[in-house]
Formats: C-alpha cells, sequence, structure tokens
C-alpha cells in the first residue's frame, strides 16, 4: 500500500484530512448499521451502502487509485460474489439439512444453539451477505462511471 | 402526523420535482433531487418507516446522486431540451 | 400537442386523486393491509425469531425470498454496469 501522503499535490489539504480522519469512522457505523440491525433501523442495505460510500469517498477526496489501494479491484469483485454466494449458501444448507429453503431453524443439526436462536442468527447471516454484495455493487459502480469503464482516472 | 409539517413538505417536494424536470443544468438538477430524496426521507420517518426513511437517506441522496455527478462527468452538463 | 399533453395529465392525475378517496385512512387498524397479517408478525415475530425489530425480522425470515432476489437484482444491475462501461487500457 502506498502511504497516503504521496497523494496530497495540487488538491485541498482541509478535504483530504478530514476525509482521512472520517472514513474509519463511517465504516464503524457502517458495521455497527449491519450488526445492530437487529434492534434499530438498519440492516445489511443500509450498512452496505453506507461501507460503499466510505471508499466512494476516498475516491472522491484522493483520486481512484487510492480507493483502490484500500478496496483491491479483486478483493471488490470476489466480496460482490461472495455476497449472494452466503445468502444462497445459507438457503441451500437449510433446505440440505432437512427444512425447507431459507428456513433457518434448520441448521439446527449443523450446531444445537436452538431453532429460535438460529433463525435470529440466519438473518445475521443473510445480512452480511446483503451488505457484502451492496458495499461492493455501490463501489464498482462509482468506479465504471466515474472512469467510463478504465478504473484509472476519474472524479 | 402534524398536518401543516405535512403540507410543507410535501409542497416543497413538488417543487423539487418540479424543479428537477425543468432545469437546464444537470448538476443542479441531480443536486435538487438529492433535495428531493432527504424530504422523502423526512416525510417517512415522520409517517413512522424509520427503515425506508435511512434506505432512501443514504441510497437516494447520498449515493444515487453521486452517480448522477459522476455520469454527468463524462458525459455534457446541459440538457439539449 | 403539449397543451394535449397537459390535458392528459392534469386528467390522470385528477383520476389517481379521485381513486384515493377510496384508501382507509393512514394508519387505520381496521384497514385490511393491517387486520390480517399485521397482527400476527406484531404478536408472533419477537417469539419465533428473537429479533425485536419486526422489520428486520420480515425481511430477512418471513420474506427472505424478496431480499435474496433484491440482492440478485442489485448484482444484476452491477454486473450489466460492468458489460457495458468496463474496458482494459490497451484496446
Amino acid at each position: 500500500m502506498r502511504d497516503i501522503h504521496e497523494h496530497s499535490a495540487g488538491e485541498d489539504l482541509v478535504i483530504k484530512t478530514s476525509v482521512r480522519l472520517l472514513v474509519p469512522f463511517i465504516q464503524l457505523f457502517g458495521l455497527y448499521v449491519i450488526v445492530h440491525g437487529h434492534y434499530s433501523p438498519g440492516g445489511g442495505f443500509q450498512g452496505g451502502v453506507i461501507l460503499g460510500a466510505s471508499f466512494i469517498l476516498l475516491a472522491l477526496a484522493y483520486d481512484l487509485k487510492t480507493s483502490q489501494d484500500y478496496m483491491p479491484i479483486w478483493a471488490n469483485a470476489l466480496l460482490g460474489n461472495l455476497g449472494p454466494v452466503i445468502y444462497i449458501g445459507v438457503g441451500a444448507l437449510c433446505a440440505i439439512f432437512g427444512g425447507l429453503f431459507l428456513d433457518y431453524s434448520a441448521l439446527d443439526v449443523l450446531i444445537p444453539l436452538g431453532p429460535v436462536e438460529w433463525r435470529s442468527f440466519g438473518i445475521f447471516l443473510v445480512e452480511v451477505g446483503v451488505g457484502l454484495a451492496v458495499m461492493s455493487i455501490m463501489l464498482l459502480l462509482y468506479w465504471n462511471l466515474s472512469s467510463g469503464g478504465a478504473l484509472d482516472e476519474g472524479l | 402526523m402534524i398536518w401543516q409539517l405535512d403540507l410543507l413538505i410535501l409542497s416543497l417536494v413538488v417543487i423539487c420535482a418540479v424543479v428537477t424536470i425543468q432545469l437546464k443544468d444537470l448538476l443542479g438538477a441531480s443536486v435538487v433531487f438529492g433535495i428531493y430524496s432527504f424530504l422523502m426521507c423526512l416525510l417517512w420517518a415522520e409517517m413512522g418507516a424509520v427503515d425506508v426513511a435511512f434506505t432512501e437517506a443514504t441510497v437516494g441522496a447520498g449515493v444515487s446522486t453521486i452517480f448522477f455527478i459522476a455520469a454527468i462527468l463524462r458525459t455534457t452538463r446541459r440538457s439539449k431540451d | 400537442m403539449k397543451a394535449l399533453a397537459l390535458l392528459a395529465t392534469l386528467v390522470t392525475g385528477a383520476l389517481l386523486l379521485y381513486g384515493t378517496r377510496d384508501f382507509p385512512a393512514w394508519g387505520d387498524p381496521q384497514a385490511p393491509a393491517s387486520a390480517y397479517l399485521s397482527p400476527v408478525y406484531i404478536e408472533k415475530a419477537v417469539e419465533q425469531t428473537h429479533v425485536p425489530n419486526i422489520v428486520t425480522a420480515v425481511l430477512g425470515d418471513y420474506r427472505g425470498y424478496d431480499t435474496m432476489f433484491e440482492t440478485v437484482v442489485i448484482y444484476c444491475a452491477g454486473m450489466a454496469v460492468v458489460s457495458v462501461l468496463r474496458r482494459n487500457r490497451e484496446e
């Protein structure tokens, strides 16, 4: 990973410093929204969008290369494919272990937590899948739209 | 539900929608569309649908405005018609 | 032609506004949407899924198929944008 101070030529110092300080907190808030979706407004979709927006903010304040240092293209593609795989995989596991598709209480035979606890935990697994997919797709859309598909330079 | 607040937000929503259609400057139109999304978010939150309001604030006002601006950067800023 | 389009828009808007008069009032407990299925969710969601936020329980568990295909739709949108826009630097 390149040093972040290399990119400071000809751009606004205030914006860059504030974004560098803000991005970890935005990502922490995105994770909180995903994980705490059981108890408060939020969930996989909103948290994924917030996580993706943190990388988009990096790309806006610095350039596309900096955001690709933090989230490489191959990792983004991997996470974007992993999200639907987690969701459909959890559903398929439920079907394999004797329940209906997406009936999380069937996973009780795998790890005995109790059927009701498994329904709560299955919702959490599914939300993580949705969050990963939405985060990478949002970042991918921004990269492709702002650079015209070349993924090298943009806003 | 306070009907005065509802009336204010709804009339602002209509004004923002008309301005978004009528503006020739597409960058300004996308910013006004962001305002429209925030007003809709306020409306959802006021009606008690906090999850929908959260989605509207993140997707409608946050990310989609940035997508519009990125698309304008790669195409043209002035509308033809 | 423009006046005709304006007339069509106004008539359609008036018809839609007239149609909303038959809708139930906001938050009406006797409305069909809140009379049949909503009480079951409100009474049983915490007991059946241990999720205090009923919206999450409905989205993730009772309407799991809906959320799954929502994710697939977003995924397809991303793939469509990539297949239209993405190009390599050499070409």
